[in-house]
């Protein structure tokens, strides 16, 4: 696998290829049946790593395990190990409240909460102790120009933010994870309950997050031709033996004009998936 | 014959499933039909009985009059509607806070056996008939009262009670309505590392605002229909009282304590207060759907 990065120079320079969250034997179980195991990989710093699979191979799973949401499901358990930076994400005395504003989750389903678009934001960042208002108020315009919804909102703030469309509503829960200025952002199918316009706009909102502000950016999609137009990494997941597993990560190029994998040269191809 | 109001192309083959569906509608509407017409009749049979006090007397007596003394034509039910009312609102304030807090208990910070232990306990206490309540109530809570200040059956026995009778009702609906808040919105208050307080706070609270209030609705007419157990335990002096430790009668406990003996005019008072009731019920089952309605 470092091999096959290091052929990419032209894409990524060396130096720029500092991993910035480790996964080692990660395997996630719910009730004790796995729902993938022992995977391995390097998530790359201010890249957009696409996770692609079918149907049910774990790639959701994978993600909740990455900011500890996994705790929250009953019966969910997780062992392995996954390093960000000096913090051993899977230790039972690592603080998940930092965890996650550290890392950003956003939903297939775009779930912004039942109060207005403004306090949507501000609820959080009081939460996290950003006690002057002013400081708060300006976060929203910054935050709300950053995924491109300030033109279109900026007079009806107070507006219950469920009254917003559905594309509307997914870049409000954007902005509202981007308030708290995590490092990572995971993304689960983003678009995938938008229309094509709506979607095409998360798209290109995800590209400049990564281009402007260096963001490290996981998401998991169906839609292999977004993989292809938005990411850097690209990783398989495919059931095996009723059990996800990693087939394949590499840089995008690669896994999508000279995959390693027969199954990754199918799934691209279209013959699989 | 009767004909679906579709259009149908083809002959009716399946004439008989539409014939079923006709039936059961009727049927329905019959049954809903006889549950309305037994309201109105019970209304329509308390007004009848309420009516001849009403016109010898007048409405403003039962509020102006000297004191409760049907024999002496002096019908004040003030006292009693003050009974009534603040055994009902002693008895909310305690159990709306201490129903929704073990709701919460239950659902966000319980481990599952505790939970649902706890949930069939509150069924269980739903099911315990009131006058074994009341019983309870004169055997432990009144002579404790006693040694705190006498007499002991009063007000504050009244309360307790009746909070421990109500308590079920809010704490199972607040449940239900926390269950019907969309994951979404806990999964994503986690995602951003929120706390559980402001959570709890700022997402559910709100979320089941119409939920919590039909239960407080719910429990307000539970609390003021409540006829055995607070007499059992409440004194049933005619009063207003000035503390928490007097005996008090509610509206109630009025009607079963002189129904048996009352006659003529005092008999058609006790129909009276019962109209009231009646009209205090109808008000809070309004209200509930006005919240319901909102909601939707
Ligand atoms: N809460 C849960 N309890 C039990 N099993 C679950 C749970 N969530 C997911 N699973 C199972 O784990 C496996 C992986 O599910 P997961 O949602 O991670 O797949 P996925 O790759 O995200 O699928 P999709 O592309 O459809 O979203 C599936 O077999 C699923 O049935
Ligand atoms: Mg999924």
């Amino acid at each position: 696998m470092t091999k096959s990065i290091h052929n990419n120079l032209d894409r990524h320079k060396i130096a720029e290829i500092q991993p910035l969250m480790q996964i080692h034997q990660l395997s996630l179980f719910y009730n004790q049946k796995p729902a993938f195991k022992d995977v391995t990989l390097s998530i790359p710093q201010n890249s957009i790593t696409a996770i692609v699979g079918a149907s049910g191979c774990g790639k959701s799973s994978f993600l909740i395990c990455l900011n500890r949401l996994s705790d929250l499901i009953p019966g969910c358990t997780v062992s392995g190990h996954i390093q960000l930076g000096t913090l051993n994400i899977l230790s039972p005395k690592a603080n998940t409240t930092a965890l996650r504003r550290r890392i950003g989750t956003i939903f297939q389903k775009p779930n912004p909460f039942p109060m207005s678009i403004k306090k949507n934001i501000t609820f959080p960042l009081k939460e996290h102790g950003v006690k002057d208002s002013q400081q708060r108020h300006n976060i929203v315009e910054q935050v709300l120009k950053d995924v491109g919804l300030w033109s279109e909102v900026k007079d009806r703030l107070q507006d219950n933010a469920l009254t917003l469309s559905g594309g509307q509503k997914q870049r409000l829960c954007i902005a509202r994870t981007l308030a708290l200025q995590p490092e990572i952002l995971l993304m689960d199918e983003p678009c995938s309950a938008l229309d094509p316009i709506s979607s095409g706009i998360v798209e290109d909102l995800i590209l400049r997050l990564r281009q402007k502000y260096n963001y490290t950016i996981i998401i998991v999609t169906h839609n292999l031709a977004q993989a292809k137009r938005i990411a850097d990494y690209t990783a398989l997941f495919w059931v095996d033996k009723g059990c996800g597993r990693l087939i394949e990560f590499a840089p995008a190029e690669q896994f999508f004009n000279a995959p390693n994998n027969e199954l990754t040269k199918a799934y691209v191809n279209g013959i699989k998936g | 014959m009767w004909k679906p109001k579709t259009l149908s192309l083809f002959p009716l083959r399946n004439w008989f499933k539409y014939r079923k569906d006709f039936l059961l509608v009727w049927l329905l509407r019959g049954l809903s039909a006889i549950a309305g017409i037994v309201i109105l009749l019970i209304l329509g049979f308390l007004l009848r009985e309420a009516l001849p006090v009403l016109e010898e007397v007048g409405i403003t007596a039962f509020f102006r009059d000297d004191s409760w003394n049907p024999g002496e034509k002096s019908y004040n039910l003030v006292p009693m509607i003050w009974g009534t009312g603040l055994t009902m609102m002693g008895a909310v304030l305690l159990a709306t806070p201490l129903g929704i807090v073990s709701a919460l208990f239950c659902h966000y910070y319980a481990p599952m056996p505790i939970a649902s232990l706890y949930r069939r306990l509150i069924e269980l206490l739903a099911g315990i008939p009131s006058v074994v309540y009341g019983f309870w109530g004169l055997v432990v809570l009144v002579p404790l009262i006693n040694r705190l200040h006498p007499p002991g059956t009063s007000l504050l026995a009244g309360i307790a009670v009746l909070t421990l009778m109500i308590l079920p009702t809010i704490t199972l609906v607040a449940d239900a309505s926390f269950a019907k808040v969309p994951p979404e919105y806990l999964m994503g208050a986690a995602a951003m590392g929120l706390s559980s307080w402001g959570t709890i706070w700022q997402i559910v609270i709100p979320s089941a605002k119409s939920g919590l209030f039909t239960g407080v609705i719910l429990e307000t007419g539970r609390a003021i229909g409540e006829t055995m157990a607070v007499l059992m335990v409440c004194g049933n002096v005619v009063q207003t009282p000035d503390s928490i430790f007097d005996p008090v009668r509610t509206l109630t406990a009025n009607i079963a304590l002189e129904m048996a003996y009352a006659l003529d005019n005092h008999r058609s008072a006790l129909f009276v207060s019962g109209l009231l009731l009646l009209g205090v019920i109808i008000v809070l089952a309004i209200a509930a759907e006005l919240v319901d309605r909102e909601a939707s």
